[in-house]
């Protein structure tokens, strides 16, 4: 292994010394400092999310197992961005709740490792490291939503997605494994040249899906998303939402544009049925929550059913949607997420009701969450809807109109629970409502930088340009 | 900056100006500035219009086009005819008359003020675009404040009218946004590229079959706004509960989105499509001139009888549309302009009247006339407008109108647009009727005998609005002029 490979594996290189750091670091700082543990990491973690952005050339490794070219890459650093963001909205959080047990250096090597496993899973070249990836990328999360060690409610959590990922992942190896048994290989490019549309492969390829679908938290493998999000600490609930289900998406959309290509008659009608239960699924649950967590959870079931329908086009314009989308999705998400987190670490009220007459309070936590609200229910100028609109022009050019009305309809339910938020906050009055609160430093630059992007990313055309154009690798 | 793009980014300024007041004082004084700007610019764009039409006889006049979205071909393409030049001076009157008529908005004045001008920046932007993408963009930047502005400052069950209304209209978007695309993946029928610049598409045949399945979408997207017949239900329960300034906005300027749509993206890019559907939405619209002319009928609430009149008047505006003839088209964007004016000077009395006496309810009220002159007699004038007097706006729009519905020979037509005439009668009923019970007679609260006088900035409000209503109706021709030569390539299109 050269320097070359090393440049080539750097973002995994570079995030293995971070979390080594950290580990090592932990012995040094003074038993009265430990706070510090968190700016180190902030620190580190924000050089290697800057580091990232310098170009990279398609290229592979290991005999094609670990593979990268741009849009990995881009992606790559898209999660970077994220994972940075929640840092600094969960530092206070870590700070006053997890330094002072000793255990943050345990949060952060969970977080990293998990993060690690989602670089893996996306530049596999076969199924072996692709695997290995989603195993990593899983088992740490677990860990992290059970943290809250005092809450049952938090075990309870970690205990459900460690038996759904343990379930889901079995039934997904048990798919690959069929794969392997038509084509003899796990190399992707060799199952490519040889994948046929037999009734075994396309048993393999369901429960593959199925495995995956999981981690999207597509309809009908949603069960575990409320519950795990509602018990989970916010900032792990986060990076299950948007982290670990755009990593899932993006993996996803290149297996099924690359080796499942042939089969694309299957699967399109397929990801067509689970789009319209998914988008009716999560939006009709989303309308009755009163818990923010769970409503948050819910509605990121409805957006992963939009995505699908970027998915369904299996074109390079269904590409660019899609990770255009996916972008500003984690950044609305994630700064809703951000008040949701906001409120609860001062006051611990996690409910819509306790959330009445916060405009009057904290007119800025309203208005980064009326931002965040509108960006995921896709009102312009905000970019979300730039995001919607785009997928929905990529379904509508493969000629899926019905596909697209159902998908609008659906916007308009989504819109009604999102107003609910908006009207607690801004019309209802509250005689105790959430007292003015200032916020520390590292939260506010999280709901800045989300701000920030929810108000540029759509208006700005040329991102969409740039990812248009990394796009063309999948087509 | 060009003339045009200026129509959006000085709404836009206010509003940042408005983030740094503080106070009722500032809030207003900033808002106003920004109107009054926003009022010398459109007047100063009809003369502009009139020069270039001289010199220039395309489309569509002061056109920019910048790309945005290269990739979808989505442009910020902008440009006006006389059509659109009248809708702005409206905008701009009534903006500034809503601002007057807020004067002492109390709650929240610089948040309300900002909604009030995000409303504006979208109404602004929709009528100056030539672009299917930044239209919608720009319909939805319209609707949505409607959601603050009524559950925060309005009155009654706002809450319940405030989300009625925005789902009404948000799911009306989402069928016309299926209907945009629809549009925008048929603009290569002839060969050139996918585009959604309405001029390039006018240009192309879209086939038949397309047409006939989009055009219901585009048509039914934007008419919910304009209050189409089984659709119009947000619009009585919004008007209701809105504030004073917010009723007047969206009854004088956002409803006229909905036949401004209409107009220029479902009929003038799907023509056949209208002819194929011409018959079924005749039937939607004139019972919606006769629904709405009955509903205000029955009403108590001063509100809810101008909402209803509104679906009425509102519903001839479609009506005349889809009459496919010159005139009354004519007629039609005369009539989109008289209810302008009209109902927001309605919405302003009503509003007044509401802040004296507290009751909207005309049974409760009585001999106003006596009390608070000013106000009534301004009431009778509109109300005298509103029924179609000679001298006043509506004369001339639905004499317009029904001079162009009937040279229709068909039986069909015929029937309809009697029908659809006999809402006048009706008309003058329900207007005659409250001011009879409301202004006329005895007292009937000892309360009512020391209301407050009417206040400079109420009487600067209502002239703003009153002024045009006489000029139409005193000198229609020049108004006339201005839009009868801009239907020229709808008639080449359509007809």
């Amino acid at each position: 292994m050269n320097f070359s490979n090393f440049l080539i594996m750097r973002h995994e290189i570079l995030l293995l010394v971070i979390t080594l750091l950290l580990l090592v670091g932990e012995i040094f700082i003074h038993k009265n400092k430990k706070g510090s543990l968190v700016h180190l990491a902030i620190f580190l973690f924000g050089i290697h999310t800057a580091v990232g952005f310098f170009r990279l050339d398609e290229s592979s490794l290991f005999g094609g197992s670990f593979q990268t070219n741009n849009l990995i890459h881009f992606f790559k650093n898209v999660l970077n961005i994220g994972v940075l963001i929640i840092l600094l909205q969960s530092a206070d959080w870590i700070q006053e709740k997890i330094v002072n047990q000793n255990r943050g250096t345990e949060f952060f090597i969970l977080l990293f490792s998990s993060l690690l496993g989602m670089y893996f899973m996306i530049s596999a070249g076969d199924f072996l490291l692709f695997y290995i990836g989603l195993e990593l990328s899983t088992l740490p999360v677990a860990a992290l939503a059970a943290f809250e060690v005092s809450k049952r409610i938090s075990s309870e959590a970690g205990v459900k997605l460690i038996l759904s990922a343990a379930l889901a992942s079995g039934v997904s190896l048990f798919g690959v494994s069929l794969l392997y048994a038509t084509s003899g290989s796990i190399f992707f490019v060799d199952i490519v040249e040889v994948i046929t549309s037999n009734n075994l492969t396309i048993l393999g390829f369901i429960l593959f899906f199925s495995g995956l679908s999981f981690k999207i938290s597509l309809v009908p493998f949603h069960f575990w998303t409320a519950d795990v999000y509602e018990g989970a600490p916010i900032s792990v609930a986060s990076y299950l939402s948007v982290i670990s289900k755009g990593a899932a998406v993006f993996i996803l959309m290149i297996l099924l544009f690359t080796i499942f290509k042939p089969l694309m008659h299957v699967w399109e009608n397929m990801v067509y049925v689970i789009a319209l239960a998914t988008m009716f699924i999560g939006n009709l649950f989303a309308l009755r929550q009163k818990n923010m967590k769970r409503f948050l959870a819910f509605s990121s079931i409805a957006q992963a059913g939009f995505i699908l329908l970027g998915l369904i086009t299996g074109t390079q314009l269904g590409v660019a949607t899609i990770v255009y989308f996916v972008l500003i999705y984690i950044f609305s998400n994630l700064a809703a997420f951000g008040v949701v987190q906001a409120i609860s670490l001062k006051t611990g009220k996690e409910n819509m009701d306790d959330y009445n007459g916060l405009y009057r309070t904290n007119p800025n936590l309203s208005l980064v969450m009326l931002l965040a609200l509108f960006s995921l229910a896709g009102i312009p100028p905000v970019a979300g809807f730039f995001g919607k609109f785009f997928l929905f022009t990529a379904a509508a050019s493969k000629g899926y109109y019905l596909l697209v009305f159902l998908a609008v309809v659906n916007v308009t339910i989504s819109l009604y629970y999102y107003l609910l938020v908006i009207r607690a906050m801004f019309i209802r009055k509250n005689e105790n409502s959430i007292p003015f609160f200032k916020n520390k430093i590292y939260m506010r630059l999280g709901l800045v930088i989300t701000v920030i992007g929810i108000l540029v990313l759509g208006l700005y055309s040329p991102l969409y340009d740039y990812i248009y154009e990394l796009s063309s690798v999948l087509n | 900056m060009d003339i045009l793009s200026l129509f959006v980014t000085v709404p836009v300024l206010t509003i940042l100006a408005l983030v740094f007041t503080k106070g009722l004082k500032q809030a207003r004084i900033v808002s106003m500035v920004g109107s009054l700007i926003q009022l010398g610019m459109a007047i100063n764009l009809v003369f502009a219009y009139f020069k270039e039409r001289a010199i220039n006889d395309s489309i569509m006049v002061f056109t920019k086009d910048v790309v945005w979205f290269k990739q979808f071909n989505i442009h910020y393409a902008i440009g006006v005819d006389g059509i659109s030049v009248a809708l702005l001076l409206l905008t701009a009157i009534v903006v500034l008359a809503g601002v007057f008529i807020s004067w002492k908005m109390a709650d929240l004045p610089k948040e309300f003020f900002i909604s009030l001008l995000i409303l504006a920046t979208g109404v602004y932007g929709f009528f100056i675009s030539i672009d299917l993408f930044t239209m919608f963009v720009f319909y939805e930047i319209a609707v949505i404040p409607m959601y603050l502005l009524i559950g925060i400052w309005g009155t009654g069950p706002k809450e319940y009218s405030a989300m009625k209304l925005t789902l009404m209209l948000m799911g009306a978007s989402a069928v016309l946004l299926v209907g945009v695309l629809g549009i925008y993946f048929n603009s290569n029928a002839d060969g050139g590229a996918l585009t959604f610049n309405i001029l390039e598409i006018s240009q192309v045949n879209i086939p038949f079959e397309a047409q006939k399945l989009f055009f219901p979408l585009t048509f039914i997207g934007f008419a919910v706004l304009g209050a189409l017949f089984p659709f119009h239900t947000w619009s009585p329960d919004g008007h209701a509960s809105a504030p004073t300034a917010v009723s007047m906005l969206h009854a004088g300027v956002l409803m006229k989105l909905g036949g401004y749509g209409v107009f220029r993206v479902a009929m003038f890019l799907l023509p056949e499509g209208a002819m194929h559907w011409d018959w079924f939405f005749i039937i939607l619209a004139a019972t919606g001139v006769i629904y709405g002319a009955f509903g205000a009928l029955k009403q108590k609430d001063l509100k809810y009888i101008n909402a209803y009149s509104s679906v009425s008047h509102l519903g001839m505006v479609l009506f005349a549309l889809l009459m496919l003839n010159k005139t009354a088209w004519n007629g039609a964007i005369l009539q989109s302009l008289s209810h302008g004016f009209m109902t927001a000077l309605f919405f302003a009395l009503i509003g007044m009247i509401y802040g004296r006496t507290h009751t909207r309810d005309i049974t409760k009220l009585g001999g106003l006339l006596k009390v608070i002159p000013f106000i009534s007699v301004i009431y009778v004038i509109a109300g005298l407008a509103s029924l179609g007097l000679p001298g006043f706006s509506g004369f001339v729009a639905e004499m317009n109108i029904f001079v162009g519905a009937f040279q229709n020979e068909e039986l069909f037509y015929r029937v309809a647009t009697i029908i659809s005439v006999s809402a006048i009668v009706v008309t003058a009923v329900y207007i005659l009727r409250v001011v009879g019970i409301m202004l006329m007679g005895p007292v009937k609260n000892p309360a009512f005998l020391n209301l407050p006088k009417v206040t400079w900035y109420e009487r600067t409000g209502i002239l703003l609005l009153l002024i045009p209503i006489v000029a139409m109706g005193v000198a229609p021709l020049w108004l006339s002029d201005m839009i009868l030569a801009s239907l020229e390539p709808f008639i080449q299109g359509v007809l």
